[in-house]
């Protein structure tokens, strides 16, 4: 499993995705190769994709710390912490000065597990932020 | 001190810019090496295993035998005694404490085998165990600086083209806004549709002769003469 098979899969997959969406990817080259994932009518949101030895990650970039209300960010923890176990399939994670919602996934899954949970992140990814919205700038 | 506390330590000390890893790449390998070494010793603990363990069951049969023969033997000095053959009887004796002598021996090889197999057994397990953590943190360490190594990619790539990463109130309501006009387009589609269809069906009565007619002056003319009859 390598970024290229998702992304071959998933551009061949058109109109017959089993989620309804329709996805354009494009790898990033660098030290470690990244797949952008564009769920088409979300662009602005895209998922990253990058497979290690033993899973697939999928990552989506929420808001950066300077977008944060920090009078209300202890309580924003809160909302996260409380939202991680209901929200299906995607955890709460921080990477450097930004909010993320991710997804691992076995590199064994199959491509409709990972269409699945691009899918998935990416719905999560809209409901938090209009949920979360309050908390930021 | 966990791995987990090193990764912290890393990401407080500021070890998030690109090259500098988590742990540096040599112990990584380092590492990596003590886990092929500690997976090396598990394989000859595990053949060592199966020999002691089979050297013990040898042992064991031959204690069974030894057993068996010494009370076949302990019957025949019980025979040879009944018949006054005492000569016998001492010499079926002297076979019989050599027998005993055997037994011990092969009683105290079992035991010693069925320590060692005890103590390799616990070896295994302690090392498994150690090679499972082992790995754990080996990959906790690898997650830690393929994402790094990831989001260094996404900035860079983002960095270099014109496109960025909106913020993300700006980015949800770009979203919805074309999702809502997406709607709109589809309820006017839907709404014209019906509207087609609606029309479609009153002319097809109208052409039939039912429903509301259009006055004409024959109508007109046939109204007033009923009117008048």
């Amino acid at each position: 499993m390598n970024i290229h098979n998702i992304a071959n899969h998933l551009n061949e997959l058109g109109d017959n995705s089993h989620t309804g969406f329709q996805f354009d990817c494009y790898p990033i080259d660098g030290d470690v190769e990244v797949l952008q994932v564009n769920v088409v009518g979300r662009e602005e949101i895209p998922v990253f994709v990058s497979v290690t030895d033993n899973q697939i990650l999928c990552i989506s970039y929420l808001w950066g710390e300077d977008e944060v209300n920090q009078e209300r960010r202890s309580e924003m923890f809160e909302t996260m912490l409380e939202l991680n176990i209901p929200m299906p399939l995607s955890s709460f994670a921080k990477i450097d000065d930004k909010y993320v919602v991710y997804g691992a996934l076995s590199v064994q899954s199959s491509m409709e597990e990972i269409e699945q949970e691009l899918s998935v992140l990416s719905d999560n990814c809209l409901e938090v932020i209009d949920e979360l919205v309050d908390y930021l700038k | 001190m966990g791995i987990l506390n090193k990764i912290l330590t890393a990401f407080r000390g500021g070890a998030t810019e690109v090259g500098q890893g988590i742990v540096d790449a040599n112990s990584t390998r380092i590492f990596e090496q003590e886990i092929r070494d500690a997976e090396k010793h598990l394989t000859k603990a595990k053949r060592d295993l199966t020999e002691v363990m089979a050297k013990e069951m040898q042992a064991s049969r031959e204690v069974d035998r030894l057993k068996r023969a010494v009370a076949e033997h302990e019957g025949y000095v019980a025979q040879a005694l009944e018949k006054g053959n005492e000569a016998l009887a001492l010499e079926v004796a002297e076979k019989i404490a050599e027998l005993d002598q055997e037994l011990n021996d092969q009683q105290s090889a079992n035991e010693s085998f069925s320590a060692h197999a005890t103590r390799l057994k616990e070896l295994v397990r302690k090392t498994e165990r150690q090679v499972t953590d082992y790995q754990r943190q080996l990959t906790m360490v690898k997650t830690t600086e393929s994402v790094q190594k990831a989001t260094a990619t996404i900035t860079d790539s983002f960095a270099g083209s014109n496109s960025k990463l909106l913020n993300a109130k700006d980015s949800l309501e770009r979203i919805k806004a074309r999702q809502q006009s997406f709607d709109d387009r589809l309820k006017a589609s839907e709404t014209l549709a019906e509207e087609n269809s609606d029309k479609a069906l009153h002319d097809k009565l109208a052409e039939a002769g039912i429903g509301e007619q259009k006055s004409n002056a024959n109508a007109v003319l046939d109204r007033i003469k009923a009117r008048k009859g």
